[in-house]
């Protein structure tokens, strides 16, 4: 196990370090600069920008340069919210998104496991139809069309709910709903199939011939087999959901991460780029690995290589 | 059962309630109550006697920076609008107004302008302003480490420029003779150096929190001191800038409000959502689906502002070099039709150049007195100008558009950029045209348009002041943001007259010869003029929305 985690680790480094360095010669190749306004910046005051944050130089220096200094922690500062370091952007604004996003990955769990259990259950009964076509809406609706009803509903017509910031419990209402829609959907779905994959082995008929009750079968020895799927989803769905929602967080005005990533991209914030790529990239690397280890505790057959 | 079920959720959420309550008061310090009394609903604070007058608004998103010599956005300069003083103010009907400077004169020979400051000048943080700190900060903006992307605009006349600008700034005229005044030397007289003066760039900074803090002075609430009628208590970037009354603003006793909550919201409909709620009783990004429902809205005003949306022809491409030609595809637009039905009245057919707002030598209104009263392009005439345009294709060489190469047209999807596309393709069409449409993202559009790589290109200008040399401007032959390219010796040198007379009424002539010269050649294709539309309380009294797209809610007042 502790060979097996060191040697994912090692992977890991090497993951990244090929995803920021893609990362870092594709964004230089794409047209535009950070410095490019709709009213021209003096010839001076542009060159002295690009001399500021080593922007004239040759590219594969300003490649050894950056690498260097991620190596010892330190993602440089943002190119255009000037006086702001990379590292302080994701250290303020991941713990917003994290927050709600974590909010939301409890969310669908508690509603979509045991939804999808029953569904399986009730198999071509009422309920199961019911909840199909809950979870075929769930993944089809744009997050954006939820937001919106959302805010129009609750926000606008009954007046029940605030529209904006994340001040208090009833914020988070909306944003979290959002959120958690689609995942929701889906863990209700892979729940459904790979439950009543579970329910047809022989296993549970031995236990039910042993005259187990219903809800210790199902939930002691078919749920056990039938989430993997849903952990192997887990790593993936945790890592988008905890780094924030473009569209969420724009619409409910949340100070997340989320925004970060496209608006580094749109103003073409290189150092940014390079900063919240590789936290990702780190995010995922490292929700894979738990995956793996939750994997094995689940089911002691699997075995960790 | 079920009254039982309800009694209890509803004596939950009782509890609930109170102990939110508790909880702010009694932990509340001085910002949390601030931030409290701004969020629950603009409307609460005047309805109890004694709660603070919070405005709560929206005038944008997250600021990309708020560091007035770092600052080219409008966003950003209605923050430091509110936080900072210059040594002028413009007043609500546009005149310059003393300010941090109480009054100021001009030599005979219009090159030294003199400042001279109130008494008892306080930085928000309690210490004494003085002269040195306007000279300080305006040495600072021609910083080449700071890079001040306004430093060109507004200091580019000031004797020294060029040296301080390479780094010497103790190069630049601007000196303090003693801590009230304050002289500055130009290069050239400048007739609208008190408009600059007004200018949120040339701000003053305090010297002590920048130099200790470097760039990040101005992203924390607690290093951004500010002179102006408010100072920032509360910051959380993403979501709100609240702002709270400077009690050492010289004119605080005018000042009604006890705070302003900028709300940053980035989404048009989000921001709509919020106002209808109440949340906000200002916001500045209305939805434009809503707009036709909101024309007869007393709550919903278009104001004009000193901007015009037009089209760059690239002149460096043979088949644009014949004036006949621009002035056939400018001609061809129905001006009308596209502010009004494309763009939903939310911007006015351009016939000019210049648009309102722009102020003439003499303080009349710029566009009143351009081609002797009457507009260069009579755009209720549409069907006279289509068939003018045919007229000139065909002097030019092309009847009916035969031999006219295949043009694109280039850009970014925001706005009405693609529908104004999609009808200069059937405009243009009329004349045998063939038009393409090339749609590029903004980051990579400005360079394109910068290098001339293109055909034809959408661009937009809004002023920073309202004299007319910043517009005209874009046009002179070495201008950096002249995308087209336009080169004429009779404008350049109509333009060298306006930056070097004295005499207002020389000055005027030449400013209108350029412009009659730049619609007589077609330099580039007016096609709009740009309006601010928002939606406004009538709660709130005592705010304006400048021509500059500024709004000033320093003085206002919310009633009920």
């Amino acid at each position: 196990m502790i060979k097996y985690i060191v040697k994912r680790i090692l992977l890991a480094i090497v993951t990244i370090w090929v995803v920021a360095t893609l990362t870092f010669f594709l964004m230089n190749m794409v047209p535009g600069g950070p410095f490019m306004a709709e009213k021209a910046i003096s010839p001076a005051a542009q060159a002295a920008l690009a001399a500021k944050y080593g922007l004239d130089k040759p590219l594969h220096e300003q490649y050894l340069t950056y690498m260097k200094d991620a190596l010892h922690g330190d993602l440089g500062d943002s190119l255009k919210q000037r006086g702001r370091t990379v590292s302080g952007i994701i250290s303020t604004k991941f713990p917003v998104s994290a927050k709600v996003g974590g909010l939301a990955v409890v969310v669908s769990l508690l509603i979509g496991v045991p939804l999808g259990c029953v569904a399986a259950y009730k198999r071509g009964k009422v309920l199961d139809s019911v909840i199909s076509v809950v979870s075929t809406c769930g993944i089809a609706v744009p997050s954006f069309v939820i937001c919106t009803v959302l805010m129009y509903v609750f926000g606008v017509r009954l007046r029940i709910l605030p529209t904006l910031g994340l001040t208090g419990w009833k914020n988070y209402i909306m944003p979290v709903a959002a959120l958690s829609f689609y995942p929701t959907a889906y863990i209700m779905r892979l729940m459904r199939s790979s439950m009543l994959d579970a329910l047809g082995q022989d296993y549970m008929r031995t236990a039910k011939a042993k005259g187990l009750s219903q809800s210790v079968s199902i939930f002691k020895h078919a749920l056990r087999n039938a989430i993997l799927p849903v952990v192997t989803y887990l790593g993936p769905m945790i890592t988008y959901t905890l780094t924030g929602s473009f569209i969420v967080e724009k619409i409910f005005t949340i100070p997340g991460l989320g925004g970060e990533f496209i608006g580094a991209i749109t103003s073409r914030d290189y150092t940014l780029i390079m900063g919240t790529t590789i936290f990702l990239a780190a995010f995922m690397v490292v929700m894979n690995v738990v995956v793996d280890i939750v994997y094995k505790i689940i089911d002691p057959r699997i075995q960790l290589k | 059962m079920k009254k039982k079920v309800l009694a209890l959720l509803l004596s939950v959420a009782m509890v609930m309630s109170l102990a939110a309550c508790g909880g702010q008061s009694n932990t509340g310090s001085g910002n949390e109550q601030n931030s409290n009394a701004g969020n629950n609903s603009a409307a609460t604070p005047s309805a109890s006697g004694n709660a603070e007058k919070i405005l709560s608004v929206q005038v944008g998103p997250d600021p990309e920076t708020i560091d007035p010599a770092l600052n080219s956005a409008v966003d950003g300069a209605n923050m430091i609008l509110h936080s900072y003083e210059c040594l002028l103010a413009v007043a609500e009907d546009g005149t310059l107004q003393p300010a941090q400077a109480e009054s100021w004169e001009t030599s005979a020979d219009g090159l030294t302008w003199t400042f001279h400051l109130r008494d008892g000048l306080k930085w928000s943080d309690g210490s004494d302003l003085t002269a040195n700190d306007f000279v300080y900060s305006w040495k600072r903006v021609c910083d080449p480490i700071v890079a001040a992307p306004y430093a060109e605009t507004v200091l580019s006349m000031v004797e020294g420029y060029e040296a301080a600008i390479e780094g010497n700034l103790d190069a630049l005229q601007v000196k303090a003779t003693d801590d009230k005044t304050l002289v500055v030397t130009l290069n050239a007289p400048c007739s609208f150096f008190g408009s600059l003066a007004a200018f949120p760039t040339l701000s003053p900074v305090q010297q002590a929190t920048v130099e200790k803090n470097g760039d990040a002075w101005a992203i924390a609430a607690d290093t951004y001191i500010c002179n102006g009628p408010f100072y920032i208590s509360e910051w959380v970037p993403g979501s709100y800038i609240l702002m709270s009354k400077n009690p050492y603003y010289w004119n605080a006793d005018a000042i009604k409000l006890d705070g302003i909550k900028f709300n940053l919201i980035e989404d048009a409909n989000a921001a709509y959502s919020a106002y209808q709620t109440g949340e906000v009783l200002m916001i500045k990004d209305v939805p434009t689906e809503e707009i036709p429902s909101l024309q007869s809205n007393s709550e919903f005003y278009v104001d004009p502002i000193i901007g015009t949306y037009y089209i760059n022809l690239n002149i460096t491409r043979d088949i644009f070099k014949d004036a006949k030609v621009r002035k056939a595809l400018s001609l061809a637009i129905d001006r009308e039709y596209v502010a009004g039905t494309l763009m939903q009245g939310t911007y006015s057919a351009a016939p000019n150049f210049m648009g309102p707002g722009w102020i003439d030598t003499d303080g009349t209104e710029f566009m009143d007195n351009a081609n002797g009263g009457k507009p260069y392009i009579d755009v209720t005439d549409h069907e006279g100008n289509l068939a003018k345009a045919k007229e000139l294709l065909a002097e030019a060489g092309y009847p009916d558009g035969a031999g006219f190469p295949a043009i694109t047209y280039t850009t970014n999807d925001a706005g009405y950029h693609k529908v104004v596309a999609e009808y200069l393709q059937q405009a243009w069409g009329e004349l045998g045209i063939d038009l393409s449409v090339n749609i590029v993202e903004w980051a990579s559009f400005t360079p394109l348009r910068r290098a001339q790589d293109y055909d034809v290109a959408r661009n937009g200008w809004v002023g920073d002041y309202s004299d007319p040399s910043n517009m005209l401007d874009l046009l002179y032959s070495s201008n950096g943001n002249n995308d087209g390219k336009f080169s004429n010796p009779d404008y350049d040198a109509a333009m060298d007259i306006s930056r070097t007379t004295l005499d207002k009424a020389e000055r005027s002539k030449a400013l209108h010869q350029a412009e009659d010269i730049l619609m007589e050649e077609a330099g580039c294709i007016p096609v709009a003029y740009y309006n601010d539309f928002y939606m406004m309380s009538n709660k709130i009294t005592g705010a304006w929305h400048s021509a500059y797209g500024f709004w000033y809610f320093m003085y206002a007042d919310i009633t009920e």
